[in-house]
């Protein structure tokens, strides 16, 4: 079952999640989307360095029977990915708010946060 | 006014399914279920437990008759005329020119033969089988037993034990592909010792009505051995490991037994049947292209439909793949041409528009441990 979405996390529509740390974000996907997704057995994260775009794709999370793009949930320049997702990419099940994150990210524009959802809003999405 | 598509059918174990918490999925026209706990405990289930499958789908035909036996060797590509009472062999329905139409494993069962067949391919089998028995002319029955007949299948090395503890038939005697009538759990059965999985298991042909009781005895006496229900998505990853193919898959209309190294299913000697010349011919030439095993090992997953190339040239396509939850590395099966299907050469198969070496592997990929000798 999906857990609660954390209050101090924006969500996008697309089911990322980012958490802000003054210029700094770091992203994931939801455990909505990691249980939607069922067993994920890879992750394809973008480089450090990467300049990503809201809403445009920037990797791949594939399931033991589908493959899903990523979303970013904001702009910025990627500053360091999680380097535990190749070995354990179970960890996006496990702990999707947590270890599973995905990238660092610094932040190009703070205003799109506004494009995103809090917690209750998400909840709502989401059903839950 | 767009019209509704048919309804999904559904099988007797449809509430245990939804009442297990199970993601029902559309499959071959059935609500069936994927998943309950999650693809790839179930998976590791049966590898090293029970996990138990509703096969409730599939199409079982049962030919009887005074000329069962000629017309079942007619219509199928191996010989059923070697089965001994009780015992079941795989084979193939094939066209006029050497297609498959489907795979299916034929029983020996004390009233004919019993043809089990996929869900997919159910109506085109009957159909066929019909046309095939009146344009011979046999003196023998087809009767489409599918609606009445529920299948249930515990599978893994603790499936044995589960069946001992509700069962008096000798499961020590009963061999792998044999079968035999009796009660589990006081419910009679056709259990037979037969699976899509690698392991040691059955599948047990129960009366659609008696369903639901024998599902729920296998369920309770199963807990200790630490059973689990399982869904179609581990059903793929398992029988993918164990180099098992999928009709619509590895399998089709437009591919022959020989290209899918499962020539030695055909037996060409046996007398005249549906597809003989042409799969004769095949045979004496050798197959145009060949069906492999490869392993991925800079871990990228390999899917259906991907490109497979040799020596940078497109040159075949995917049919299956995953990310083995065994063995830990993406496989896949996949046809290349005859010339370049060699255990240890290298080909390409083409992720997300980027190549990535796979090596070809001897099929299967997985095979269970053999039981200790002392």
């Amino acid at each position: 079952m999906p857990s609660t979405p954390p209050d101090d996390l924006r969500y996008s529509r697309e089911h990322e999640w980012v958490k802000v740390d003054g210029s700094q974000a770091t992203i994931g996907i939801t455990s909505y989307a990691a249980d939607e997704l069922g067993d994920i057995v890879f992750v394809e994260t973008p480089d450090v360095g990467a300049q990503l775009k809201q809403f445009a794709t920037f990797g791949v999370v594939e399931s033991v029977k589908a493959v899903s793009d990523l979303y970013a949930p904001i702009s910025g320049e990627v500053t360091e990915v999680n380097p535990a997702l190749s070995d354990s990419p179970e960890l996006l099940n496990s702990a999707p708010f947590d270890e599973g994150w995905i990238a660092k990210v610094t932040l190009s524009d703070a205003a799109e946060l506004d494009a995103l959802l809090d917690a209750e809003a998400y909840a709502a999405l989401t059903g839950g | 006014m767009t019209e509704a598509p048919p309804a999904l059918r559904r099988t007797p174990l449809h509430d245990r399914h939804v009442a297990l918490g199970a993601r029902m999925v559309p499959f071959a026209g059935w609500e069936m279920p994927v998943q309950y706990g999650g693809i790839i405990d179930e998976h590791r289930t049966v590898r090293n437990a029970v996990g138990l499958f509703d096969l409730s789908h599939m199409g079982e035909i049962q030919v009887s008759g005074g000329e069962a036996l000629a017309f079942a060797r007619y219509a199928v590509v191996s010989d059923p005329g070697t089965l001994e009472p009780g015992q079941a062999q795989y084979s193939m329905l094939c066209d006029e020119s050497g297609g498959i139409i489907d795979d299916l494993i034929v029983y020996r069962t004390d009233d004919g033969y019993l043809l089990v067949c996929n869900a997919a391919n159910h109506d085109t089998v009957l159909t066929h089988l019909e046309r095939l028995r009146e344009h011979g002319d046999f003196d023998a029955e087809l009767e489409d037993r599918s609606e009445r007949t529920a299948l249930i299948a515990p599978q893994g090395p603790r499936a044995a034990e589960l069946l001992a503890g509700l069962t008096d038939l000798d499961l020590d005697g009963l061999g792998y592909y044999r079968s035999i009538r009796g009660d589990v759990a006081g419910i009679e059965c056709l259990v037979a010792r037969t699976g899509y999985t690698g392991e040691d298991g059955f599948e047990l042909f129960v009366d659609a009505r008696r369903a639901p009781r024998l599902w729920d005895a296998l369920v309770e006496a199963g807990e200790p051995l630490g059973l689990k229900p399982c869904g179609l998505g581990s059903r793929d990853t398992l029988r993918l490991e164990a180099g098992m193919p999928l009709y619509g898959n590895e399998l089709d209309r437009e591919t022959n037994p020989y290209e899918a190294n499962l020539g030695r299913v055909v037996k060409l000697d046996k007398g005249e049947f549906v597809g003989r010349a042409a799969l004769a011919s095949v045979q004496q030439t050798g197959p145009q292209r060949k069906l492999v095993g490869l392993v991925v090992r800079d871990g990228a997953i390999a899917r259906h439909g991907y490109a497979v190339r040799v020596d940078g040239a497109e040159a075949g396509a995917v049919t299956s793949g995953t990310a083995s939850p065994t063995l830990g590395e993406p496989i896949a099966m996949a046809y290349v041409p005859a010339e370049s299907a060699a255990v240890g050469e290298e080909v390409e198969i083409v992720v997300r528009e980027r190549p990535h070496p796979a090596e070809q592997v001897k099929l299967p990929f997985y095979k269970r441990p053999k039981p200790d000798a002392g």
